[in-house]
C-alpha cells in the first residue's frame, strides 16, 4: 500500500502574497506567519508553536490585511492568493506593543527571556499602568521531584493543554479553567498533579514560552542562584529505554544532566518525549539515592 | 473501563440519578479493542455536547458541582475530568468552590445599569438584612421591570418573581405591530390559539414557494441580522443552503449535517426583546426556525437560550412538543418530506456565549470561547457543519416577508433599514418596555412613546446599543434610528438597547460597572480583551468623577484601539467602545 498522502502532489499548488511590498509564494495551506518568515521577517509569537495547533490567543503575531477591518493572527490565517500584508505599520506595532504591555503589567516575563527582547524592540512601558493594577498572584505549586509550576509566570497561551491534550498526549490532565483574568491553567479542583491523570511526560514543560512550567532539576538551581545557561552544553543522544528511537537534547551543566528536551523537527518526537526519556536519567550519575 | 484517570470522590445517588436523567439513555461505547488515543478523542466528542445539560442537573441537585458528580459525568461522557472542570468553572451559574449555604436557591439580582439606578443595591440590601444572601449579577434580561431578581433553584425548576405579575404589552392593540403583533393576544401555551391568529400560514407559503424563491424574497426585502452586526439574513442562508461541505472539509469523510440555531442568549445589558417574544409568542420562533430548515436544508435546530430565562424556556420547550405531536415539526413536516427537528439548550451565564462561535463551542460542551473566524459559521458552524445562526427577532421577521411579500416589507422603514426593528427602551422614561417601530423613528420620537424622561426633564446621556454600544446625550434626540443613520453619527444600535438615564444619575458609577461587566465576561482567551478590560476598569474606578489627565486619555486610547484592533471577537472589539464615548462626550473624565 502505498501511502497517498505523503507523496508529493505532481503540480504543488502555491499562492502568492504581497508581504511588506514584497511577493512570497507559498503552499497553498500555509499561514501568512509562513510567508513572512520566508519574506525574512521575524513574527514574534507567543501562543504558537511548530508542533501544535494555532489557538491564535496570545495576538502578538497579528498583521494588517488589506481588506480586513480588524488585524489579523498570522499563525492561524491561511495565506490566499492577492492577499496584502503589513507587517511593520503603525497598527500592527500599536497591537503588538500593547499585547506585551498587557502581559508585563500582569504577568511575572522575568524568566522569559523572548518576550522580554520582543517588549523592548516595541517599546511596552508597563509601568504604565502603575502598582496597583491586578496581577496573576500565584504561589509556585512544588507537587513533585520533576517538575514545578509557576503560575505568577503565566501567559495562558495554551500551549501545555493542548501538548497535554490533542496535540500531543491525549492525557488531558490539565485545561484552562475560570474565565477572564481570573482564568488559570488546571486540573481538575486545582488537584496536585500527582492526583490527576497527568503522566509526567514534561511535554507541557517543554512548549511553555515563559518558564511557568520547569523541571525540578532547574528550578532547584535557579533557587540556589546557579542555573548558568551559558555554562551548559547540550549532548543529542537516542534514549536508551525502548524501541523507538527518540532522541534526547541531555542538557548539562557541571557534568550533570539539568534538562532533557527533544528536538521538535524529530520525525519521531517532534519534540515529545515520555517519562522515561525525560526523567529516567538518574542511573548516568550512578547516584545511589536516586 | 476507559483510559480516563478520575480521582476517587464518587458522586451520591441523588448526584447520579440526576445526572443520568438529564442525560437520558445516551451512554458512551467504550469499545476495548479499539486504539485507546483514537478512541479515546472520538468519544471524548461524541456525547460532548450534553455537558452542558448534566452540569444544570448536578448543580440543581447538589447546589454545586461537587467532585464526586463532576467524576460521575466524566464517566458516562467520557470526558476528562479537568476538561469537564474548566466548562463547568467558565459559567456564572456554577459554582465548583463548595460554596457555604449551597443547600439554599440562589437569589440572583442584576446589577447592571438599569437596574442599578432603580435601586438594586437597596433590594440586595433588604434581602441580606433579611438573611437571604445574594448573587450580583450581570444584566437578567429584565430591564423594563427592575431592579431583575432570578432564582436558581435548589432541587426544583428556576424562578423569576416578576413572571408572576400580568404582563401587558406598552402598545398593545396597534394595528402596525408586525413582529409583536401576537404578543399578549394569543395563548403562548397553545398550538391551536397560534393558528387562530395566522400561525405556520408562513410555513405553508415557505414550502410553496420553495427555498429559492424564499431566498429571493428574503434578499429583496432587504432583512438583516438583529442581534447587532447587521448582516444580510438572505445572504447567509444562501450561503448555508449552497455548502456542500466538500470543499470545507477534505478530509473528514463525515456527512453533510447542516443546523440551524437561534441565538436566544440575549445577555447585552439592556436588551429583553427576545424575551418578551419567545414567552408570548413562543410558536413564531420555532415556526420561522422550520422555515430557515426547510430553505437552506438543515434539519436539525437549536435554540441556545440563556440560562436565566426558565418562562421562555418552558414555553419553547411546550411549544416544540405541540408543534411535534401536530406533525409540523420531526422526520416529515408538514407532509412536505422535510425533516426538522429542534431541541433547546440552556446558557449557564455567560455573555460571551451570546457570540456566535462561542454558542457553538458551549452548545457543543467545550469552554465558551469564540473561535477565530474565518471560517465562518455557514460552512463551519456547530460540530463544524454549515450552521444558519440567527437571531430570534431576525427570524421573526422571515414571517411577514414570506407571508406579504417583499413589497409589502419594505413598506415600512428605509431604503437602508427595510421594515420594523424592536426597541428595549428602559432606565429613566415613564414607561419602559419593549417598542416596535418602522427604522427611521428618531430618538426623541421613541422616547416621547415611551412617555418621555421621568421627570421631564432632558435626558443626561441615553445609551444605545447596550454596553457594547455608545452613550449619546439630548443633542442626539433628532438621531434616525436606523443603520445607515447610527453608522454616520458614529453610534450603533446592537441589539435595540436605549437606555435612558436622567438628570440624577451618577454616570461615573454607571460607567464604572459597564467597564466591570467586560472585566468580568471577557472569556479570558486572548490577551487584548483579558487584560484590557481589567486595565480599562482599574483606570475608570480610580478616575471616579475626576477630570481625564491627558497621560490617562492617552492610555485609555492606546487599550482601546488594541481591544478593537486584536481582540479575537466581537466582545473585545467593542468593550471599550461605550466607556471611550463617554469620554469623548465630557460624561466622563470632563469637566461637566
Amino acid at each position: 500500500m502505498t501511502d497517498v498522502a505523503n507523496q508529493p502532489l505532481e503540480t504543488e499548488t502555491t499562492v502568492t502574497i504581497s508581504v511588506d511590498g514584497a511577493e512570497v509564494s507559498v503552499a497553498a495551506g500555509e499561514t501568512i506567519l509562513t510567508a513572512c518568515t520566508k519574506a525574512g521577517i521575524d513574527t514574534p509569537t507567543i501562543c504558537y508553536g511548530p508542533t501544535l495547533t494555532p489557538v491564535n490567543a496570545c495576538r502578538v503575531c497579528v498583521v494588517e490585511l488589506d481588506g480586513s477591518r480588524t488585524l489579523v493572527p498570522s499563525c492561524s490565517r491561511p495565506a490566499e492568493d492577492g492577499m496584502v500584508v503589513q507587517t511593520d505599520s503603525e497598527r500592527v506595532r500599536h497591537s503588538r506593543k500593547m499585547v506585551l504591555e498587557f502581559l508585563g503589567s500582569g504577568v511575572d516575563l522575568s524568566e522569559a527571556d523572548d518576550l522580554r527582547a520582543w517588549s523592548e524592540q516595541y517599546g511596552a512601558d508597563p509601568t504604565r499602568y502603575g502598582p496597583a493594577a491586578e496581577r496573576m498572584n500565584e504561589d509556585v505549586k512544588v507537587q513533585d521531584d520533576l517538575y514545578v509550576r509557576d503560575y505568577d509566570k503565566c501567559v495562558l497561551c495554551y500551549k501545555c493543554v493542548e501538548a497535554c491534550g490533542d496535540d500531543a498526549q491525549h492525557t488531558f490532565a490539565i485545561s484552562m479553567a475560570g474565565r477572564g483574568f481570573g482564568a488559570r491553567i488546571s486540573t481538575e479542583f486545582d488537584v496536585t498533579l500527582p492526583e490527576s491523570a497527568c503522566v509526567y511526560c514534561g511535554n507541557c514543560v517543554a512548549v511553555c514560552p515563559t518558564n511557568a512550567l520547569q523541571f525540578k532539576t532547574e528550578f532547584d538551581l535557579r533557587q540556589a542562584a546557579n542555573w548558568r545557561p551559558e555554562d551548559q552544553s547540550v549532548t543529542t543522544t537516542v534514549c536508551s529505554y525502548c524501541g523507538v528511537g527518540c532522541n534526547l537534547e541531555l542538557h548539562t551543566q557541571d557534568e550533570r544532566i539539568v534538562k532533557v528536551t527533544s528536538p521538535n523537527d524529530h520525525s519521531v518526537t517532534s519534540g515529545n518525549l515520555c517519562i522515561k526519556g525525560r526523567f529516567g536519567w538518574q542511573y548516568v550519575h550512578g547516584d545511589t539515592d536516586g | 473501563m476507559a483510559d480516563l484517570h478520575l480521582t476517587e470522590a464518587r458522586a451520591s445517588a441523588s448526584e447520579a440519578a440526576a445526572i443520568d436523567a438529564a442525560i437520558g439513555n445516551e451512554t458512551a461505547v467504550v469499545v476495548e479493542t479499539e486504539r485507546l488515543v483514537r478512541g479515546g478523542t472520538a468519544r471524548r466528542h461524541a456525547l460532548r455536547h450534553l455537558l452542558l445539560p448534566a452540569l444544570h442537573a448536578l448543580q440543581t441537585e447538589s447546589g454545586w458541582i461537587s467532585p464526586g458528580g463532576l467524576n460521575h459525568i466524566a464517566e458516562v461522557l467520557q470526558v476528562p475530568p479537568a476538561e469537564a472542570y474548566g466548562v463547568a468553572s467558565f459559567y456564572e451559574m456554577f459554582r465548583v468552590d463548595d460554596p457555604p449555604g449551597h443547600d439554599d436557591d440562589v437569589v440572583h439580582v442584576c446589577i447592571d445599569p438599569a437596574c442599578r439606578i432603580a435601586g438594586a443595591e437597596d433590594r440586595i440590601a433588604e434581602l441580606e438584612a433579611a438573611g437571604t444572601p445574594v448573587h450580583r449579577s450581570p444584566c437578567l434580561g429584565q430591564c423594563e421591570r427592575p431592579p431583575a431578581v432570578f432564582i436558581q433553584g435548589r432541587r426544583k425548576a428556576n424562578s423569576v418573581p416578576a413572571d408572576d405579575q400580568p404582563f401587558a404589552l406598552p402598545q398593545a392593540g396597534d394595528p402596525a405591530l408586525r413582529l409583536l403583533r401576537r404578543v399578549g393576544v394569543v395563548d403562548p401555551t397553545s398550538l391551536d390559539s397560534y393558528r387562530e391568529h395566522g400561525g405556520y400560514e408562513a410555513l405553508t407559503a415557505a414550502l410553496a414557494m420553495g427555498p429559492d424563491a424564499v431566498l429571493t424574497a428574503l434578499t429583496d426585502a432587504g432583512l438583516s441580522g438583529r442581534g447587532g452586526a447587521a448582516f444580510p439574513t438572505g445572504v447567509k442562508w444562501r450561503a448555508v443552503r449552497d455548502a456542500s461541505g466538500a470543499d470545507e472539509r477534505p478530509a473528514q469523510k463525515r456527512p453533510i449535517q447542516k443546523h440551524v440555531v437561534a441565538n436566544a442568549d440575549e445577555s447585552e445589558p439592556g436588551t429583553f426583546k427576545d424575551r418578551i417574544v419567545m414567552e408570548h409568542d413562543p410558536f413564531a420562533l420555532i415556526e420561522a426556525m422550520t422555515i430557515a430548515g426547510v430553505t437552506t436544508g438543515a434539519t436539525r435546530g437549536w435554540v441556545y437560550i440563556r440560562g436565566e430565562y426558565p418562562q421562555a424556556t418552558a414555553r419553547l420547550e411546550n411549544a416544540i412538543a405541540e408543534a411535534s405531536a401536530a406533525g409540523l415539526l420531526g422526520d416529515d413536516v408538514a407532509g412536505s418530506g422535510h425533516a426538522f427537528h429542534v431541541e433547546v439548550r440552556r446558557g449557564a451565564g455567560a455573555y460571551i456565549c451570546g457570540e456566535e462561535t462561542a454558542l457553538f463551542n458551549s452548545l457543543e460542551g467545550f469552554r465558551g470561547e469564540p473561535r477565530n473566524k474565518p471560517p465562518y459559521p455557514t460552512t463551519n458552524g456547530l460540530f463544524d457543519q454549515p450552521t444558519a445562526i440567527n437571531n430570534p427577532e431576525t427570524l421573526l421577521n422571515v414571517l411577514p416577508i414570506v407571508l406579504d411579500g417583499p413589497d409589502a416589507y419594505r413598506a415600512a422603514g428605509t431604503d437602508g433599514s427595510p421594515g420594523t426593528r424592536l426597541f428595549c427602551v428602559s432606565g429613566d422614561v415613564a414607561a419602559p418596555g419593549l417598542y416596535e417601530f418602522p427604522f427611521g423613528i428618531s430618538l426623541g420620537e421613541l422616547l416621547g412613546a415611551a412617555g418621555g424622561v421621568t421627570g421631564g426633564a432632558d435626558p443626561q446621556a441615553i445609551l444605545l446599543g447596550g454596553a457594547a454600544g455608545m452613550f449619546v446625550t439630548a443633542e442626539s434626540l433628532d438621531l434616525a434610528l436606523t443603520l445607515e443613520d447610527t453608522r454616520a453619527a458614529g453610534v450603533t444600535l446592537g441589539s435595540g438597547v436605549v437606555m435612558v438615564f436622567g438628570p440624577q444619575v451618577d454616570l461615573a458609577d454607571v460607567c464604572a460597572r459597564i467597564a466591570e461587566f467586560f472585566r468580568n465576561e471577557s472569556c479570558g482567551q486572548c490577551v487584548p480583551c483579558r487584560v484590557g478590560a481589567v486595565r480599562q476598569h482599574e483606570m475608570v474606578v480610580e478616575l471616579g468623577a475626576k477630570p481625564i489627565s491627558a497621560d490617562q486619555r492617552q492610555l485609555h486610547d492606546d487599550m482601546v484601539q488594541v481591544m478593537a484592533d486584536a481582540s479575537i471577537c466581537g466582545l473585545g472589539h467593542t468593550a471599550g467602545s461605550a466607556i471611550q464615548s463617554a469620554f469623548d462626550l465630557g460624561l466622563l473624565g470632563g469637566s461637566r
